[in-house]
């Protein structure tokens, strides 16, 4: 697979730390938002994935970064259609709240990374750019959206579907 | 030195006149209309609204404003908007951006949203200057406008559970907060609105609510009684 330039997609991943269970009454009002973020972010302009725990409606069930870490995985066609939908939609609202539900990370919890148009990314594959910011700061290779990158600047660390790559989560 | 420059272009009555007309439709406008709505002749207004592009104040661009287009649709018209770009003159030299993009740094590194909020909002109470909250969407209008949100009006056309009233909200064309609200949206947008939480005041007949949209101020500004179920 050749990845030019224009068929490049922006791949997400956000970790969030829970400060009190899913099922907590005290993190209910999170919880009543998923629904429709999610729906909103489905009917985004620029969307393209996102990823779901099999049988469910979304990805809180996953919790691949530690046990009371949810993730959010997702792809967009570009940064601009994830900002919007990020800062400029009703995501705004639970960002703005976040202290309430979630602890603070000292560490980067946002990470950007630009995919061949086509590849969803795999979970591991997600934190290893987290891992990466974390690591070495910034770069084509994991970036965030105040440090980001061109996916011309990023192009010779795109990633290639491997063929008959699963995309379930 | 290039924002004196842009400012001074203002100094003109006519050119002001034309750049707030434009700044105030948010869209692009083309020389015709310009002109009319300032009550000048279209040549002087091609003239200062060129001026206004060349200082920075203005983006212009061209357009087929009829809609059509081939053979006989006509020359492309020149349209202009006002320029996202902030222009400002401190004299003496001063520079709150890098401080206040500091202090926003620090604020969302320490986790600071709800001490920001606290006292955002005891500003906003303290601007409104009135024990009583903000009388209605008019009051709130000429609040607003005197922070320079740039406030209009907007029907809600999909207001849930109110059944044929016609209903208005109060849209910002201008958060006042841009630069930094852009590098710290959650932070800064959650200070925004706890300053107009302040300024409106508490259960009085309007309130603001986050409501974002691309290219606008995050915040929303409605009467009270729409949502209550």
């Amino acid at each position: 697979m050749t990845a030019s330039v224009h068929a490049a997609h922006l791949a997400h991943l956000n970790v969030a730390t829970l400060r009190h269970p899913l099922d907590d009454p005290r993190t209910a009002q999170f919880v009543e938002m998923l629904g429709p973020v999610n729906a909103s972010a489905d009917a985004a302009p620029g969307f393209v994935w996102r990823l779901v725990e099999e049988g469910a409606a979304d990805a809180t069930g996953l919790r691949p970064a530690g046990d009371d870490v949810i993730v959010t995985l997702s792809v967009w066609e570009t940064k601009e259609a994830l900002w919007d939908f990020t800062y400029r939609s009703g995501h705004l609202e639970a960002m703005q709240r976040r202290r309430e539900w979630f602890e603070r990370h000292v560490e980067a919890h946002l990470v950007l990374w630009w995919v061949p148009a086509g590849h969803l990314p795999t979970v591991d594959e997600a934190l290893e750019r987290l891992a990466d910011l974390r690591a070495h700061g910034p770069s084509p290779r994991a970036f965030t959206f105040a440090s980001s990158y061109t996916a011309a600047e990023a192009v010779q660390h795109l990633q290639a579907a491997p063929p008959n790559a699963s995309r379930s989560a | 030195m290039e924002d004196i420059e842009a400012i001074a272009a203002l100094q003109d009555p006519v050119r002001r006149r034309l750049y707030e007309y434009v700044a105030a439709q948010g869209r692009e406008v083309g020389r015709n209309e310009a002109a009319e709505a300032v009550g000048v002749a279209r040549t002087l207004a091609a003239h200062h609204l060129d001026r206004l592009a060349e200082v920075g104040l203005l983006e212009s661009g061209s357009r087929r404003l009829s809609g059509r287009s081939g053979p006989g649709a006509g020359r492309p018209a020149k349209v202009y908007t006002r320029t996202r770009a902030e222009v400002s003159v401190s004299l003496p030299a001063r520079d709150y951006r890098t401080a206040a993009e500091l202090l926003a740094e620090a604020a969302e590194q320490a986790g600071l949203d709800a001490e920001l909020c606290a006292a955002a909002r005891r500003r906003g109470e303290a601007l409104r200057g009135s024990a009583a909250p903000c009388g209605g969407l008019e009051e709130a209008m000429e609040m607003l406008a005197a922070r320079g949100y740039e406030p209009r009006l907007e029907d809600a056309e999909d207001a849930p559970g109110v059944s044929g009233a016609a209903t208005s909200v109060v849209r910002m064309r201008n958060c006042p907060f841009h630069d930094v609200a852009e590098r710290f949206p959650p932070l800064v947008c959650g200070m925004n609105l706890a300053l107009l939480k302040g300024l409106l005041g508490t259960d009085g007949p309007v309130r603001a609510r986050m409501d974002p949209r691309p290219g606008e101020c995050c915040v929303v500004v409605e009467n009270s009684k729409n949502n209550i179920d």
